[in-house]
């Protein structure tokens, strides 16, 4: 754990703080809406230590106290957290040590631990970035919802505060840079529009997923070029330092992605 | 609530995570597959920021939340410093609300 420390620098250490203290905000708010609907103080807590993924639980609060049923509840969850599937292939790479730490890592597996890994190359970094994320806000969460669902109603308005901008803009801060390789930017450009516009009509969670058709002119691209030698592919970044430097060559044109 | 269904949420959620780290062994993921795996969980991430700053439910979410989000973005082009970007981005949002901007 000593060189975890050391191996994570100053400056994403504060970082991390900082989203620790936005999610401690939306914690406790999620604990006081809970209890203010009528839920008893361990609803909350044991979902958010059990499932600790802080959209699927909203959802599945929300359907509750619009009058749900308990099955509607956990499908609109769990079709949120059908992204944890791709992630933890995107992330494996972190989590392949002895098995108990892939058992307990893998908890901590949250949208905003995946945003960090992915701005770093090194192996060592994108462990300790990985695990202090995790650790770090699984503990602030679940202090922070218990906090609100034990006398936190004054929160319970978090838009008043524009928290509801905070997390896209946090993850926007995290992905970013990793957006300056075309072929990401491309396939993220169609997925987000893909996703918006099919918000409407279906159930939420769904439209995200769908972003993957994104995906598809990458793949098609690279079948299409796989004859004639696979190495070389020179519109592709080496993957050292990509996510890193490279954010200075395409400043403006990833302007676009932000709106 | 009942417990079960927190539970069962609770399961369903893990088996998620923990798929992709105890099958890396097994299946034995060739390099270009690995590097869209990465370019997929941006994508995915992307799609989050896109659908939660521009829509509540099934509807368009208002001005204000995409206004802020906006400003984050500018901010992140522009080298802010990351405590900038979220303040900046939370403020936003929340001055415009006062305004009573929707």
């Amino acid at each position: 754990m000593n060189s975890l420390w050391r191996t994570v620098d100053r400056g994403t250490l504060r970082d991390i703080a900082l989203v620790c203290l936005a999610d401690a905000i939306v914690a406790a708010a999620f604990g006081a809406i809970s209890v203010s609907g009528g839920l008893p103080v361990w609803v909350p807590v044991a979902m958010s230590l059990l499932v600790f993924a802080g959209g699927a639980q909203f959802a599945a609060i929300g359907v509750v106290l619009a009058g749900g049923g308990p099955v509607a509840a956990v499908a609109a969850a769990m079709v949120l957290n059908g992204r944890l599937l791709p992630f933890g292939f995107a992330v494996a790479d972190v989590l392949n040590g002895r098995w108990w730490t892939r058992l307990i890592g893998a908890h901590l597996m949250t949208d905003e631990a995946v945003a960090f890994v992915l701005r770093h190359d090194d192996p060592r970094k994108r462990r300790a970035v990985y695990w202090t994320v995790g650790l770090a806000l699984f503990t602030v969460w679940n202090v922070a919802v218990v906090l609100g669902a034990l006398g936190g109603r004054g929160i319970a308005d978090t838009d008043a505060l524009g928290l509801d901008a905070a997390f896209p803009a946090v993850l926007l801060a995290l992905v970013l840079p990793s957006l300056a390789d075309k072929r990401t930017r491309v396939a993220a450009l169609i997925g987000a529009v893909v996703a918006v516009a099919a918000t409407p009509f279906l159930p939420a969670g769904v439209p995200v997923l769908l972003a993957l058709v994104g995906l598809v002119p990458s793949i098609l691209s690279r079948t299409g070029r796989k004859r004639p030698g696979e190495a070389a592919r020179p519109d592709e970044i080496p993957e050292t330092g990509a996510a890193t430097e490279a954010g200075t060559a395409t400043r403006t044109d990833s302007t676009q992605e932000t709106c | 609530m009942p417990l079960l269904a927190i539970v069962v949420l609770a399961v369903g959620t893990y088996a998620f995570r923990l798929a992709g780290p105890l099958l890396q062994d097994r299946l034995t993921i060739p390099d270009h597959v690995r590097r869209l795996m990465s370019v997929a969980a941006a994508v995915l991430l992307v799609a989050l920021i896109a659908t939660a700053a521009l829509t509540e439910g099934h509807g368009f979410a208002g001005w204000s939340r995409p206004a802020g989000v906006l400003v984050a973005g500018v901010l992140v082009l522009r080298r802010a410093p990351f405590p900038v970007v979220i303040v900046a981005a939370a403020a936003t949002t929340a001055l415009l609300r006062l305004c009573g901007l929707s």
